[in-house]
Protein backbone atom coordinates (compact mmCIF):
# COMPACT_ATOMS: atom_id res chain seq x y z
CA UNK A 1 0.00 0.00 0.00
CA UNK A 2 2.78 2.33 1.01
CA UNK A 3 4.68 1.53 -2.14
CA UNK A 4 1.61 2.27 -4.23
CA UNK A 5 1.17 5.61 -2.48
CA UNK A 6 4.75 6.63 -3.13
CA UNK A 7 4.46 5.50 -6.74
CA UNK A 8 1.42 7.71 -7.17
CA UNK A 9 3.26 10.53 -5.52
CA UNK A 10 6.20 10.11 -7.89
CA UNK A 11 3.88 10.21 -10.85
CA UNK A 12 2.44 13.48 -9.63
CA UNK A 13 5.75 15.06 -8.83
CA UNK A 14 7.80 13.90 -11.79
CA UNK A 15 6.26 16.05 -14.53
CA UNK A 16 6.93 19.29 -12.66
CA UNK A 17 10.56 18.41 -12.32
CA UNK A 18 10.90 17.23 -15.87
CA UNK A 19 9.55 20.55 -17.02
CA UNK A 20 12.47 22.51 -15.60
CA UNK A 21 15.65 23.05 -17.49
CA UNK A 22 18.12 22.73 -14.66
CA UNK A 23 15.79 21.97 -11.74
CA UNK A 24 17.72 24.33 -9.51
CA UNK A 25 16.06 26.94 -7.36
CA UNK A 26 15.53 30.38 -8.79
CA UNK A 27 16.77 32.87 -6.29
CA UNK A 28 16.42 36.55 -5.73
CA UNK A 29 20.11 37.34 -5.23
CA UNK A 30 19.47 40.94 -4.25
CA UNK A 31 22.16 43.41 -5.16
CA UNK A 32 24.67 40.64 -5.87
CA UNK A 33 28.11 41.63 -7.13
CA UNK A 34 31.53 40.21 -6.37
CA UNK A 35 31.37 37.81 -3.43
CA UNK A 36 34.21 37.15 -0.97
CA UNK A 37 34.81 33.75 -2.60
CA UNK A 38 33.56 32.26 -5.85
CA UNK A 39 29.97 31.10 -6.10
CA UNK A 40 30.67 27.39 -6.11
CA UNK A 41 32.98 27.65 -3.10
CA UNK A 42 30.42 29.66 -1.18
CA UNK A 43 27.70 27.20 -2.01
CA UNK A 44 29.66 24.40 -0.41
CA UNK A 45 31.39 26.23 2.40
CA UNK A 46 29.42 29.25 3.54
CA UNK A 47 28.23 27.41 6.64
CA UNK A 48 31.79 26.71 7.79
CA UNK A 49 32.76 30.28 7.11
CA UNK A 50 29.81 31.61 9.09
CA UNK A 51 30.45 29.26 11.98
CA UNK A 52 34.10 30.19 12.20
CA UNK A 53 33.32 33.85 11.91
CA UNK A 54 30.57 33.83 14.52
CA UNK A 55 32.92 32.46 17.18
CA UNK A 56 35.62 34.96 16.29
CA UNK A 57 33.21 37.88 16.30
CA UNK A 58 31.23 37.04 19.40
CA UNK A 59 33.81 35.46 21.67
CA UNK A 60 36.91 37.41 20.65
CA UNK A 61 35.42 40.58 19.25
CA UNK A 62 37.19 40.04 15.92
CA UNK A 63 34.71 41.61 13.55
CA UNK A 64 35.95 41.02 10.06
CA UNK A 65 35.24 43.86 7.69
CA UNK A 66 34.38 41.55 4.82
CA UNK A 67 33.30 38.22 6.20
CA UNK A 68 30.18 38.66 8.25
CA UNK A 69 26.56 37.58 8.14
CA UNK A 70 25.56 41.22 8.02
CA UNK A 71 27.56 41.67 4.84
CA UNK A 72 25.93 38.59 3.28
CA UNK A 73 22.60 40.24 3.98
CA UNK A 74 23.78 43.63 2.77
CA UNK A 75 24.43 42.24 -0.71
CA UNK A 76 21.91 39.44 -0.94
CA UNK A 77 18.78 40.84 0.65
CA UNK A 78 16.13 41.33 -2.00
CA UNK A 79 15.96 44.80 -3.49
CA UNK A 80 12.19 44.48 -3.19
CA UNK A 81 11.78 43.71 0.51
CA UNK A 82 15.32 44.12 1.93
CA UNK A 83 15.25 40.58 3.31
CA UNK A 84 17.06 37.28 2.74
CA UNK A 85 14.20 35.29 4.29
CA UNK A 86 10.90 37.00 3.56
CA UNK A 87 9.76 34.91 0.57
CA UNK A 88 10.10 31.40 -0.83
CA UNK A 89 12.66 32.62 -3.37
CA UNK A 90 14.61 34.82 -0.94
CA UNK A 91 18.34 34.24 -1.09
CA UNK A 92 18.70 32.00 1.97
CA UNK A 93 15.27 30.39 1.94
CA UNK A 94 15.31 29.36 -1.72
CA UNK A 95 18.28 27.00 -1.42
CA UNK A 96 17.63 25.83 2.10
CA UNK A 97 14.14 24.76 1.13
CA UNK A 98 15.45 22.97 -1.92
CA UNK A 99 18.14 21.22 0.09
CA UNK A 100 15.74 20.58 3.00
CA UNK A 101 18.22 22.02 5.49
CA UNK A 102 16.67 23.82 8.43
CA UNK A 103 17.66 27.45 8.52
CA UNK A 104 17.73 28.68 12.09
CA UNK A 105 20.19 31.57 11.98
CA UNK A 106 17.25 33.90 11.68
CA UNK A 107 15.48 32.87 14.84
CA UNK A 108 17.93 35.24 16.50
CA UNK A 109 19.59 37.17 13.68
CA UNK A 110 17.78 39.73 11.61
CA UNK A 111 17.32 38.84 7.96
CA UNK A 112 17.00 42.49 7.01
CA UNK A 113 19.45 45.10 5.75
CA UNK A 114 20.47 47.33 8.59
CA UNK A 115 19.52 50.46 6.65
CA UNK A 116 16.01 49.11 6.07
CA UNK A 117 15.68 48.06 9.69
CA UNK A 118 16.68 51.52 10.89
CA UNK A 119 14.18 53.13 8.56
CA UNK A 120 11.44 50.87 9.84
CA UNK A 121 12.34 51.57 13.47
CA UNK A 122 12.48 55.31 13.00
CA UNK A 123 9.09 55.28 11.28
CA UNK A 124 7.57 53.81 14.45
CA UNK B 1 19.16 7.55 -7.02
CA UNK B 2 16.01 9.51 -7.69
CA UNK B 3 15.93 12.34 -10.14
CA UNK B 4 15.64 14.93 -7.41
CA UNK B 5 18.66 13.51 -5.61
CA UNK B 6 20.70 13.67 -8.77
CA UNK B 7 19.72 17.23 -9.35
CA UNK B 8 20.54 18.24 -5.82
CA UNK B 9 23.88 16.57 -6.16
CA UNK B 10 24.63 18.28 -9.41
CA UNK B 11 23.55 21.57 -8.02
CA UNK B 12 26.17 21.29 -5.32
CA UNK B 13 28.81 19.58 -7.43
CA UNK B 14 28.98 21.45 -10.66
CA UNK B 15 28.82 25.00 -11.70
CA UNK B 16 26.02 24.20 -14.15
CA UNK B 17 23.49 25.31 -11.57
CA UNK B 18 25.29 28.58 -11.27
CA UNK B 19 23.05 30.10 -13.93
CA UNK B 20 20.35 30.54 -11.34
CA UNK B 21 22.59 32.42 -8.96
CA UNK B 22 25.23 33.64 -11.35
CA UNK B 23 26.38 36.98 -10.18
CA UNK B 24 26.25 39.86 -12.58
CA UNK B 25 29.71 41.23 -13.22
CA UNK B 26 30.36 44.28 -11.17
CA UNK B 27 31.73 45.19 -7.85
CA UNK B 28 30.31 45.79 -4.49
CA UNK B 29 31.10 48.16 -1.70
CA UNK B 30 31.05 46.94 1.85
CA UNK B 31 29.20 49.85 3.24
CA UNK B 32 29.42 49.03 6.93
CA UNK B 33 32.64 49.14 8.84
CA UNK B 34 32.05 46.57 11.55
CA UNK B 35 34.74 47.58 13.92
CA UNK B 36 38.25 46.59 14.71
CA UNK B 37 39.34 43.41 12.97
CA UNK B 38 42.03 42.86 15.61
CA UNK B 39 39.41 42.04 18.23
CA UNK B 40 38.98 42.81 21.91
CA UNK B 41 42.10 43.64 23.91
CA UNK B 42 42.98 42.24 27.32
CA UNK B 43 44.69 45.53 28.18
CA UNK B 44 41.28 47.09 28.46
CA UNK B 45 38.62 46.62 31.11
CA UNK B 46 35.36 48.31 30.24
CA UNK B 47 33.26 49.61 33.08
CA UNK B 48 30.86 52.29 34.20
CA UNK B 49 30.68 54.69 37.10
CA UNK B 50 27.18 55.72 38.12
CA UNK B 51 26.71 58.94 40.02
CA UNK B 52 23.51 58.35 41.97
CA UNK B 53 23.51 61.92 43.31
CA UNK B 54 22.70 63.19 39.82
CA UNK B 55 20.21 60.46 38.94
CA UNK B 56 16.61 61.66 39.06
CA UNK B 57 13.81 59.64 40.57
CA UNK B 58 11.15 58.99 37.95
CA UNK B 59 13.54 59.46 35.03
CA UNK B 60 13.64 56.36 32.86
CA UNK B 61 15.65 57.61 29.89
CA UNK B 62 18.48 55.07 30.20
CA UNK B 63 15.96 52.22 30.27
CA UNK B 64 14.09 53.57 27.26
CA UNK B 65 17.32 54.01 25.32
CA UNK B 66 18.41 50.44 26.14
CA UNK B 67 15.06 49.02 25.06
CA UNK B 68 15.19 50.93 21.80
CA UNK B 69 18.81 50.04 21.08
CA UNK B 70 18.47 46.36 21.84
CA UNK B 71 14.92 45.84 20.62
CA UNK B 72 13.36 44.97 24.00
CA UNK B 73 9.60 45.35 24.31
CA UNK B 74 9.79 47.61 27.34
CA UNK B 75 7.39 45.38 29.25
CA UNK B 76 8.16 44.71 32.92
CA UNK B 77 6.20 41.50 33.49
CA UNK B 78 8.06 38.52 34.94
CA UNK B 79 8.49 37.05 31.46
CA UNK B 80 9.68 40.26 29.77
CA UNK B 81 13.36 40.88 29.15
CA UNK B 82 14.81 43.74 31.14
CA UNK B 83 18.49 44.54 30.69
CA UNK B 84 18.50 47.66 32.83
CA UNK B 85 16.07 48.74 35.55
CA UNK B 86 15.60 51.82 37.66
CA UNK B 87 15.73 51.11 41.38
CA UNK B 88 14.53 53.42 44.13
CA UNK B 89 16.21 52.98 47.51
CA UNK B 90 15.10 54.47 50.79
CA UNK B 91 17.05 54.52 54.00
CA UNK B 92 14.31 53.97 56.55
CA UNK B 93 16.07 55.59 59.50
CA UNK B 94 17.02 58.83 57.79
CA UNK B 95 14.41 58.89 55.05
CA UNK B 96 17.10 59.54 52.40
CA UNK B 97 16.05 58.38 48.94
CA UNK B 98 18.27 57.38 46.05
CA UNK B 99 17.40 56.43 42.50
CA UNK B 100 19.81 54.41 40.37
CA UNK B 101 20.03 52.26 37.26
CA UNK B 102 20.91 48.60 37.78
CA UNK B 103 22.12 46.21 35.14
CA UNK B 104 24.64 43.39 34.60
CA UNK B 105 27.65 44.48 36.63
CA UNK B 106 30.14 42.78 34.28
CA UNK B 107 31.84 40.98 37.16
CA UNK B 108 35.50 40.13 36.98
CA UNK B 109 34.67 36.78 38.61
CA UNK B 110 31.20 36.19 37.21
CA UNK B 111 29.13 33.45 38.89
CA UNK B 112 27.00 33.21 35.74
CA UNK B 113 30.07 32.01 33.87
CA UNK B 114 31.05 29.61 36.68
CA UNK B 115 27.75 27.77 36.58
CA UNK B 116 27.08 27.71 32.85
CA UNK B 117 27.23 24.06 31.74
CA UNK B 118 27.79 24.83 28.07
CA UNK B 119 30.33 27.62 28.20
CA UNK B 120 27.72 29.91 26.67
CA UNK B 121 28.15 32.50 29.40
CA UNK B 122 31.60 33.91 29.01
CA UNK B 123 33.72 36.93 29.75
CA UNK B 124 35.44 38.63 26.87
CA UNK B 125 39.08 39.58 27.44
CA UNK B 126 38.06 43.21 27.81
CA UNK B 127 35.78 42.35 30.74
CA UNK B 128 32.39 42.30 28.99
CA UNK B 129 30.25 39.36 30.13
CA UNK B 130 28.08 37.94 27.36
CA UNK B 131 25.89 34.98 26.47
CA UNK B 132 26.90 33.04 23.37
CA UNK B 133 23.41 32.21 22.18
CA UNK B 134 24.77 29.69 19.71
CA UNK B 135 25.57 27.56 22.75
CA UNK B 136 22.98 28.58 25.33
CA UNK B 137 20.53 25.76 26.06
CA UNK B 138 18.23 27.91 28.14
CA UNK B 139 18.81 26.05 31.40
CA UNK B 140 18.77 29.35 33.31
CA UNK B 141 21.41 28.33 35.84
CA UNK B 142 23.07 31.68 35.26
CA UNK B 143 19.89 33.51 36.17
CA UNK B 144 19.87 31.71 39.50
CA UNK B 145 23.56 32.36 40.07
CA UNK B 146 23.58 36.09 39.33
CA UNK B 147 23.36 38.03 42.60
CA UNK B 148 22.15 41.13 40.75
CA UNK B 149 19.15 39.56 38.99
CA UNK B 150 20.60 40.93 35.81
CA UNK B 151 19.52 38.22 33.39
CA UNK B 152 16.33 37.51 31.50
CA UNK B 153 15.08 34.52 29.57
CA UNK B 154 13.40 34.97 26.21
CA UNK B 155 10.08 33.12 26.36
CA UNK B 156 8.49 33.98 23.04
CA UNK B 157 9.70 33.92 19.44
CA UNK B 158 11.08 37.31 18.40
CA UNK B 159 10.93 39.14 15.10
CA UNK B 160 12.62 42.18 13.65
CA UNK B 161 15.65 42.17 15.90
CA UNK B 162 18.29 44.85 15.54
CA UNK B 163 20.75 43.43 12.97
CA UNK B 164 23.52 44.29 15.46
CA UNK B 165 21.79 42.66 18.43
CA UNK B 166 20.74 39.06 17.76
CA UNK B 167 18.26 37.76 20.35
CA UNK B 168 16.07 34.69 20.31
CA UNK B 169 13.67 32.46 22.12
CA UNK B 170 15.04 29.83 24.46
CA UNK B 171 18.17 31.74 25.37
CA UNK B 172 19.20 33.91 28.28
CA UNK B 173 20.34 37.48 27.78
CA UNK B 174 21.50 40.48 29.73
CA UNK B 175 23.19 43.84 29.29
CA UNK B 176 25.96 43.50 26.72
CA UNK B 177 27.39 46.90 27.60
CA UNK B 178 26.33 47.60 23.99
CA UNK B 179 29.28 45.58 22.79
CA UNK B 180 28.30 46.26 19.17
CA UNK B 181 28.73 49.99 19.80
CA UNK B 182 31.92 49.61 21.82
CA UNK B 183 33.51 47.61 19.01
CA UNK B 184 32.86 50.53 16.71
CA UNK B 185 34.35 53.00 19.15
CA UNK B 186 31.04 54.10 20.66
CA UNK B 187 29.60 53.96 24.14
CA UNK B 188 26.56 52.21 25.62
CA UNK B 189 23.16 53.61 24.63
CA UNK B 190 22.19 54.26 28.28
CA UNK B 191 25.31 56.34 28.91
CA UNK B 192 24.65 58.32 25.76
CA UNK B 193 20.98 58.90 26.55
CA UNK B 194 21.19 60.01 30.19
CA UNK B 195 20.27 63.72 30.30
CA UNK B 196 22.03 64.16 33.65
CA UNK B 197 25.34 62.52 32.71
CA UNK B 198 24.93 59.97 35.47
CA UNK B 199 26.57 57.10 33.62
CA UNK B 200 30.27 57.46 32.88
CA UNK B 201 31.59 54.76 30.58
CA UNK B 202 35.27 54.02 30.10
CA UNK B 203 38.35 51.86 30.49
CA UNK B 204 39.08 51.07 34.14
CA UNK B 205 42.62 49.98 33.23
CA UNK B 206 43.61 53.21 31.51
CA UNK B 207 44.99 55.46 34.25
CA UNK B 208 44.33 58.54 32.11
CA UNK B 209 40.69 57.80 31.37
CA UNK B 210 38.05 59.96 33.02
CA UNK B 211 36.53 56.99 34.77
CA UNK B 212 39.85 55.82 36.24
CA UNK B 213 40.64 59.34 37.43
CA UNK B 214 37.27 59.64 39.12
CA UNK B 215 37.59 56.25 40.75
CA UNK B 216 40.96 57.37 42.13
CA UNK B 217 39.73 60.66 43.49
CA UNK B 218 36.14 60.01 44.61
CA UNK B 219 34.60 57.51 46.93
CA UNK B 220 32.68 54.81 45.07
CA UNK B 221 31.31 51.40 45.92
CA UNK B 222 30.78 48.06 44.33
CA UNK B 223 27.34 46.70 45.06
CA UNK B 224 27.63 43.52 47.14
CA UNK B 225 31.39 43.99 47.35
CA UNK B 226 31.28 41.27 50.03
CA UNK B 227 30.89 38.69 47.26
CA UNK B 228 34.32 39.58 45.80
CA UNK B 229 33.04 39.52 42.22
CA UNK B 230 34.75 42.82 41.45
CA UNK B 231 32.05 44.25 39.21
CA UNK B 232 33.00 46.62 36.40
CA UNK B 233 30.03 48.86 37.25
CA UNK B 234 30.62 51.11 40.27
CA UNK B 235 28.33 53.51 42.12
CA UNK B 236 28.88 56.89 43.75
CA UNK B 237 26.70 58.36 46.47
CA UNK B 238 25.16 55.29 48.05
S1 LIG C 1 26.07 40.80 37.12
FE1 LIG C 1 25.20 38.76 36.94
S2 LIG C 1 25.03 38.39 34.72
FE2 LIG C 1 26.44 40.15 35.01
S3 LIG C 1 28.51 39.22 35.09
FE3 LIG C 1 27.81 39.39 37.22
S4 LIG C 1 26.86 37.39 37.63
FE4 LIG C 1 27.03 37.56 35.40
S1 LIG D 1 20.84 29.51 30.39
FE1 LIG D 1 22.39 29.47 28.75
S2 LIG D 1 23.98 30.94 29.42
FE2 LIG D 1 22.70 30.49 31.23
S3 LIG D 1 23.77 28.81 32.26
FE3 LIG D 1 22.26 27.83 30.90
S4 LIG D 1 23.37 27.47 28.98
FE4 LIG D 1 24.62 28.92 30.18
Amino acid sequence: MKRLASLLLCLCVAPTWAGEVTGTPKLDIGRGGQCVEDTQWMRKNHMHMLKHQRDEALRKGIRDEKISLKNCIECHASMKDDSVIARADSFCVGCHKYEAVKLDCFECHSGKRKSAWLQQRDAK
Amino acid sequence: MSEIDTQRRNFLKTSAGAAAVLIAPGFMLFDIAHGKPQGASNKVRWGMLIDTAKCKSGCNDCVTACNRENGLSGGTAATDSQWIRKIELKDISSGREVSLPMMCQHCENPPCVDVCPTNASFKRVDGIVLVDKHRCIGCRYCMMACPYKARSFVHEPLHDQNPDVPRGRGTVESCTLCVHRIDQGGKPACAEACPNNVILFGDLNDADSEIAKKLRSLSSVQIRADLHLNPGVRYQGI
